[in-house]
């Protein structure tokens, strides 16, 4: 029963990893590259529905009305910004960039705030569980969690796939020159796809901030985990980044059983053995190749 | 280091048609105008360099010490940037081995630390190796985090191994046979050795045919393999040398601060200095780095005690030097003086002397 509760337990926490997943493998699958600030971004969701608490008394749920299009539109600006600019400059430019605005995020959030772990509270929900048995409880936020990544990526999955500005994203991200004769904007198709990735990272930032504390350098760590979720699901494909998430979460927690000290470690190396064994990911990318 | 492409015809590595000044017609030549100045001024320096533990009262030793790590671990770091096309956040992985590997030696294993040192870089350059056969699987953006998933594996790992002292970290003790003084001296001459092998060892192998393939796959890879060039394992052969490098500037490291903890050792902030370093001085460069690191490590004499303040702006710094001047320092002063004063490309010279400047490679 130890290890049954470990897998459930790992499958919710997958469902926060594939949600901080889903907008680094959108952003990959349309521009080809990588944000290396994805983690600093969702710490600074989290850090601005903190605020929204604070001022307005809200519920961390009701700040995502504002956290989502807020977050949205930093995704345009930073697209419009730093990596539209970026990605004319060289393929490498944009990793630079962001790694640098991920340090200048970082550390801002240090002077405006403090070096202290803070938590969005949620009150009795956040500790309230469905007790199966002694050894096996689910709790409603963790499985909430799990629902709504699911939702968020299937919805995704369902936009690129049959809407027409999904269809157009894909064009562009398979040839953008031929798409721009086609009569594609792909400069607004990068920005959307900037804007529907962030608004994921606000998500999740939120999220986070409601099922542990954070700190202003915890985006680190799960720009790592939504990474290894991304290449275990399989580079491009947004099932498979769900998967992937479910696959790390699982990991981790069984890990914690084998090896209480460390179970980010077992994580990595689970990373590693399907980099090494399965390179193209558990699963093939289906929708964004 | 073997010629990757030695089996197959390779235009780009071709002997030179012409010797530079034999008759008429475009040539290809690659010493540049006053290339001869670069290196005699490259000597001097290293000749100044050197003088200085006789010189130089003990701070400025033990900080000129820490400018010479920042010099090793720039250029590596632009090896693989900027003639490899391999953008990397993970060689913290070899820094921290590298430390760990002196300490293991030195300490518990009774070798001569100096020779350790060496050993320690060697050990990390295999280390990178083996580790390319795992990261080499991702490209790109993927390549540069899955690199740094390796740093924090070698981490946490090494915060598991209790006789390396922890997650609390331990001291290297077998240099206390030296002087204080004494040692700081030591340590800053192995510094400079280190800082000029990284310098002519990065030259002269982007001198071979192997840098003339890595500088064609990172340009176009395709391109580069239909020719014939081995691109894998001319990646390959730079990720083991930027290993050696790291490793040697891990082992610096710890001998000029004695301490190590895995968690600073193998900190993503050096991979910060790194870029930092690359993207102020110029990348793709063979100068850049080392005039990167000059300002990088003056800016954190002086502004490093202003903490997050002082984060931010080099934060800042970065994305708009990325954005607004992608050739850095290097590229300004070659934009303005059309001189490449450590050529290591190839350039068409006309038969009109004038255009025969440099361009970078």
């Amino acid at each position: 029963m130890v290890w049954v509760n470990a897998v459930v337990q790992g499958l919710m926490l997958g469902g926060l990893y594939a949600l901080f997943a889903c907008g680094l493998s959108l952003m990959f699958g349309v521009m080809r590259t990588v944000n290396l600030a994805h983690g600093d971004l969702s710490v600074v969701a989290a850090y601005g529905s903190l605020a929204l608490v604070d001022a307005l008394g809200w519920s961390p749920f009701t700040t995502l009305l504002i956290v989502i299009p807020g977050m949205a539109i930093v995704g345009f600006l930073l697209q419009r910004v730093i990596l539209d600019r970026a990605l004319g400059v060289s393929a490498l430019a944009p990793l630079l960039a962001t790694f640098g605005l991920s340090i200048a995020l970082q550390n801002l959030l240090l002077q405006i705030d403090s070096p202290d772990a803070r938590i969005l509270p949620i009150g009795s929900f956040g500790i309230g569980s469905w007790r199966i048995s002694s050894q096996l409880s689910i709790g409603w936020f963790p499985l909430l969690t799990l629902g709504v990544a699911i939702v968020v990526l299937l919805a995704i999955e369902l936009f690129l796939q049959r809407a027409r500005l999904g269809t157009a994203m894909r064009a562009t991200r398979d040839d953008a020159a031929t798409a721009q004769l086609m009569g594609i904007d792909t400069r607004k198709m990068y920005a959307l796809a900037a804007m529907l990735a962030l608004a994921t990272v606000g998500i999740a930032g939120v999220f986070l901030g409601m099922r542990t504390t954070f700190t202003p350098t915890s985006g680190s760590d799960y720009l790592i985990f939504a990474f290894e979720a991304v290449v275990i699901g399989g580079i491009g494909s947004v099932r498979g980044t769900l998967a992937g998430g479910l696959v790390l979460g699982v990991a981790q927690t069984v890990g914690a059983q084998i090896n209480a000290a460390d179970p980010i470690l077992i994580g990595h190396l689970v990373f590693l053995t399907v980099l090494v064994v399965r390179p193209r990911g558990l699963f093939r990318s289906s929708v964004l190749a | 280091m073997s010629a990757p492409a030695a089996a197959t015809p390779d235009p780009a590595g071709a002997p030179l048609p012409a010797p530079a000044g034999s008759g008429a017609g475009p040539r290809v030549r690659r010493s540049a105008r006053f290339g001869w100045i670069a290196f005699v001024v490259f000597a001097v320096v290293v000749g100044l360099m050197a003088l200085v533990p006789v010189t130089q009262s003990v701070g400025n030793i033990n900080n000129l010490t820490q400018l010479l790590i920042l010099i090793v671990m720039g250029v590596t770091w632009n090896l693989l940037a900027g003639y490899a096309g391999l953008v990397s956040i993970g060689l913290q992985a070899f820094i921290g081995l590298g430390g760990y590997v002196l300490l293991e030696l030195a300490d518990h294993n009774g070798v001569q630390p100096f020779l350790a040192l060496g050993l320690a870089a060697l050990i990390c350059g295999a280390a990178a190796l083996a580790t390319s056969f795992v990261v080499f699987r991702l490209r790109g953006g993927y390549f540069a985090i899955g690199t740094w998933v390796v740093a924090e594996v070698f981490s946490l790992i090494t915060a598991q191994v209790n006789s390396l002292g922890g997650g609390s970290g331990t001291s290297l003790n077998s240099l206390s046979y030296l002087e204080p003084l004494t040692r700081l001296k030591d340590v800053y001459w192995a510094a400079l050795i280190c800082a000029v092998l990284a310098l002519a060892g990065v030259y002269l192998l982007l001198r071979t045919r192997t840098g003339l393939a890595l500088t064609a796959t990172r340009d176009d890879e395709d391109g580069a393999r239909s020719l014939g060039v081995r691109s894998v394992l001319t990646r390959r052969i730079a990720f083991t040398v930027a290993g050696i490098g790291c490793g040697a500037a891990g082992g610096l490291y710890l001998m000029s601060n004695l301490d190590i903890v895995p968690s600073s050792a193998y900190s993503v902030n050096l991979s910060a200095y790194m870029i930092f370093i690359v993207l102020i001085g110029g990348v793709g460069t063979i100068e850049g780095p080392v005039i990167g690191a000059v300002v990088f490590w003056y800016i954190q004499l002086e502004f490093a005690s202003y903490g997050a303040y002082y984060l931010i702006a080099l934060g800042v710094l970065a994305v708009l030097m990325t954005l607004v001047l992608p050739g850095g320092v290097a590229g300004l002063i070659r934009r303005f003086t059309r001189v490449d004063p450590f050529p290591v490309g190839y350039t068409l010279a006309s038969e009109e002397p004038t255009s025969g400047g440099a361009q970078g490679p």
